[in-house]
């Protein structure tokens, strides 16, 4: 049954064998994989309320996990903050999920958004008080999907056509995107203080009277669309298959260059419309260089944490901006100065227990058995 | 399977949400709070020098921990109008925030918060907005930076003075890392360069800008520049440790800001400059408590505390302290003016100075953007008698003349 029992039958010639070796799990149950999965964030938590008590000199262990709860849920504007985080890193996490389910590395995410964001800041700079509110949105919406779509598309184009590494291609476009935003608002900032500042218009946010919330609806939207179109569309299948074998895709006849090019270009919508909504669903609408924050990143690890299911990336992304509202609160309130690092800290063991988690959950670490046995 | 898989997440997120209204139930109680919104941590010399000051004027004023909250490493961007938000949420009377693009965010606030006081320093809208709980404070920097300027000159003719105190062009050859080519900056150099310019007449000082507030590599980068260039002294208009450290290792003298780096450059520090924000702090808060108006704009100064400098460094040339002292009576007296327009020659062309009026090299006039207006124009005439009057119409610096003697290796919008 097990790999073991394989490798011993063979005749082959002996060797010493490791200390340890990994054999695939098949037959794990489950409610066992979730079992795991709970204890690994408990885990996380735990190791978390352990770093904040070392740092505030033991006084601060269960007020860690108050703090946590009331960052994240303390206020109705709390929630609505937890709830507008949600829903930009859930739309860059839906944008990347059908690259990385053909298996296209892109790590562009972040330069995508940021390219789009400055799309619709340039929209209102040369459009703003000029026409109708409603006119301008429309303008920036479609200035932004446009931008995204580019950003995707040429790294696409450039592996379709010439097999360039996407990877890095993907990565540099991050850089160019944030060089053009600091270019433009260096530009634009004509006090020389190298910030923008709010700009007076293009702000949609209250758009169903509650301040925050359109965002999560459209987002809400846009997440069965995404579950739709990977589930039951012909585009979903094609990918899906391309990402498994490009040669089986060729074989059933799937023209995978125009897979990849048409996939990334979703994306860049995608990351396009995550972009349109950190300017115009703000209410302070603005671009720099640090808008997208990273979330672009933090978006490709809660993809394949919800092994590129939408409905599980729903309660991933949640989770996680939890911890980061939660936990820079309590930084805060403890007084623990550098709330970034900390953040990071939470967020960061997060990530890596349950990363290890899943590797513990996929294969099972046999030893060598002793000696003469 | 799926089914399960939503279900088993599902409960996860309600059982979070359940302890967290359970924990959330218990209402803070009324009572009188400060928030403070700083743009990074104690790592910036910038950001400890506000957070340092709160905690101290706090303190002396009897506020407990839990009337003192404090946000950390907020950016200038919808997070500040989120924390300012936050804050009032909490319960706070003031707010205020230590960062020049938290402007805009703070005022969002102040007009959707009119109960709430919203304190912004650096900023330079508050007396033409007509917000009636919005306001800014800055202080006269530009008069710690001269007698900062002055240390820096006798540490030059210290090392390089013949008998007459004199030296060669050569060797009156200092450099200033900048952040941004912003009248901030430029009123800060300037004031320097006219400290040193009063022990040593043919001083020449080199400037190069990073780009940034905080950038521990450009500002190194820059000072190691500068230094190559024949930077006999250095000074700064940056947040992090990246000049002083680099002067340090090459042993060239450093002046800096915001605070003493003494500690960690014991052989090259001579004196550093820092506004002190207790005054501010403490004004502000006592304000409220006795139900009283905040200025729209307070200035800062030497007299009333807020300008400040700190002991002389071991490596300062010998009577460095007492030649301060005696500057700093006369700028309290009145009888000194750092920007006295006979102690410097300004040199006007079609895309230099151009809202200056110049006599012979002397400058007679000058419009300066003082009222914030979209389109940056220059509104008010700031020289009287002889003297830029800087922080007099507004707290805020908007001296950005480029006078003689000072070369822009490059210049960061």
């Amino acid at each position: 049954m097990s790999l073991k029992t394989a490798a011993a039958g063979g005749n082959v010639k002996h060797h010493k064998e490791p200390l340890f070796h990994l054999v695939k799990r098949t037959d794990i149950a489950t409610w066992k994989k979730w079992l795991i999965r709970i204890v690994t964030v408990a885990a996380a938590l735990l190791l978390s309320g352990i770093v904040c008590a070392v740092l505030t000199d033991g006084s601060n262990f269960i007020g860690f996990y108050e703090q946590l709860f009331r960052g994240a849920f303390g206020s109705t504007w709390r929630i609505q903050v937890l709830f507008q985080s949600w829903a930009i890193l859930m739309c860059i996490s839906l944008a990347v999920t059908p690259a990385f389910k053909m298996r296209f590395w892109n790590i562009g995410a972040e330069g995508q958004t940021l390219i789009a964001a400055l799309a619709s800041v340039t929209v209102i700079m040369y459009l703003g008080g000029k026409v109708p509110n409603a006119v301008l949105i429309l303008v920036m919406l479609a200035a932004s999907i446009l931008a995204g779509a580019v950003w995707g598309a040429i790294p696409a184009i450039f592996k379709a056509q010439w097999g360039t590494n996407e990877t890095l291609f993907t990565l540099m476009m991050n850089y160019v995107a944030t060089q053009l935003v600091l270019f433009s608002v260096n530009a634009w900032a004509k006090d020389g203080s190298g910030t923008l500042g709010v700009l007076n218009y293009g702000s949609f946010d209250g758009l169903f009277g509650l301040e925050y919330i359109q965002n999560v609806v459209f987002v809400t939207v846009l997440t069965v669309i995404v579950f739709i179109y990977l589930k039951f569309s012909k585009h979903g299948y094609e990918l899906e298959v391309v990402g498994e074998s490009v040669n089986t895709a060729k074989y059933i006849g799937i023209n995978v260059k125009k897979v990849i090019i048409r996939t990334m270009i979703f994306s860049g919508v995608m990351c396009g419309f995550a972009g349109f909504l950190l300017v115009g669903g703000s209410p302070t609408p603005t671009v720099n260089g640090t808008l997208v924050g990273g979330r672009g990143f933090t978006a490709i690890l809660v993809s394949w944490l919800s092994k590129f299911s939408p409905v599980a990336m729903v309660f991933v992304t949640l989770l996680v901006v939890f911890l980061e509202r939660g936990s820079s609160q309590a930084a805060n309130s403890m007084r623990l100065g550098d709330t970034a690092a900390f953040e990071d800290i939470v967020v960061g063991l997060f990530f890596l227990l349950i990363i290890a988690c899943e590797f513990f959950i996929n294969y099972k670490v046999k030893f060598r058995k002793k000696e003469g046995k | 399977m799926k089914l399960k898989k939503v279900l088993a997440l599902v409960l996860i997120v309600a059982l979070l949400a359940a302890v967290g209204v359970a924990l959330v139930a218990c209402d803070p109680e009324d009572e009188f709070k400060v928030g403070f919104i700083f743009l990074h941590d104690e790592s910036s010399t910038y950001d400890k020098n506000f957070i340092d000051a709160a905690r101290e004027a706090t303190s002396a004023l009897g506020l407990s921990d839990s009337q003192v909250l404090f946000r950390t490493n907020v950016p200038e961007s919808e997070e500040c109008y989120n924390a300012a938000r936050d804050l009032v949420d909490e319960g706070c009377d003031i707010i205020f925030a230590d960062s020049f693009g938290h402007e805009q965010y703070m005022l969002q606030a102040a007009r959707e918060f009119p109960d709430v006081q919203f304190c912004h320093a650096t900023g330079t809208r508050a007396h033409t907005e007509g917000v009636a709980n919005y306001h800014n404070a800055f202080a006269s920097i530009y008069e710690g930076r001269y007698l900062a300027g002055i240390a820096a000159g006798m540490k030059l003719v210290d090392m390089y003075g013949d008998e007459n105190d004199a030296l060669t062009d050569e060797e009156a050859k200092i450099g200033y890392v900048g952040a941004y080519t912003y009248a901030e900056v430029i009123s800060g150099y300037t004031s320097f360069y006219l400290g040193v310019k009063s022990i040593v007449p043919n001083v020449t000082m080199e400037v190069t800008f990073t780009g940034s507030w905080y950038d521990e590599t450009a500002e190194r980068e820059g000072a190691s520049l500068l230094i190559s260039r024949g930077a006999n002294l250095i000074s700064q208009h940056a947040d992090s440790m990246g000049a002083p450290s680099a002067c340090e290792q090459e042993d060239i003298p450093n002046v800096s800001y915001n605070g003493s780096t003494e500690a960690s450059c014991p052989d090259t520090f001579i004196v550093s400059s820092r506004i002190n924000w207790v005054p501010y702090f403490n004004y502000m808060i006592t304000q409220v408590q006795n139900g009283e108006a905040i200025a729209a704009d307070w200035t800062g100064t030497l007299e009333n505390g807020a300008v400040v400098l700190t002991d002389v460094g071991a490596a300062a040339a010998a009577g460095t302290q007492d030649a301060i002292n005696a500057a700093r009576e006369k700028l309290i007296a009145g009888t000194l003016e750092v920007f006295n327009t006979a102690n410097f020659t300004v040199t006007k062309t079609d895309t230099l100075n151009v809202n200056a009026t110049v006599d012979n090299g002397v400058l007679t006039a000058y419009m300066a953007d003082v009222n914030y207006d979209e389109a940056f124009a220059a509104d008010t005439q700031v020289v009287a008698n002889g003297v830029f009057e800087e922080s007099a119409y507004r707290s805020a610096p908007y001296f950005d003349v480029r006078i003689d003697g000072i070369t822009l290796l490059n210049q960061k919008f």
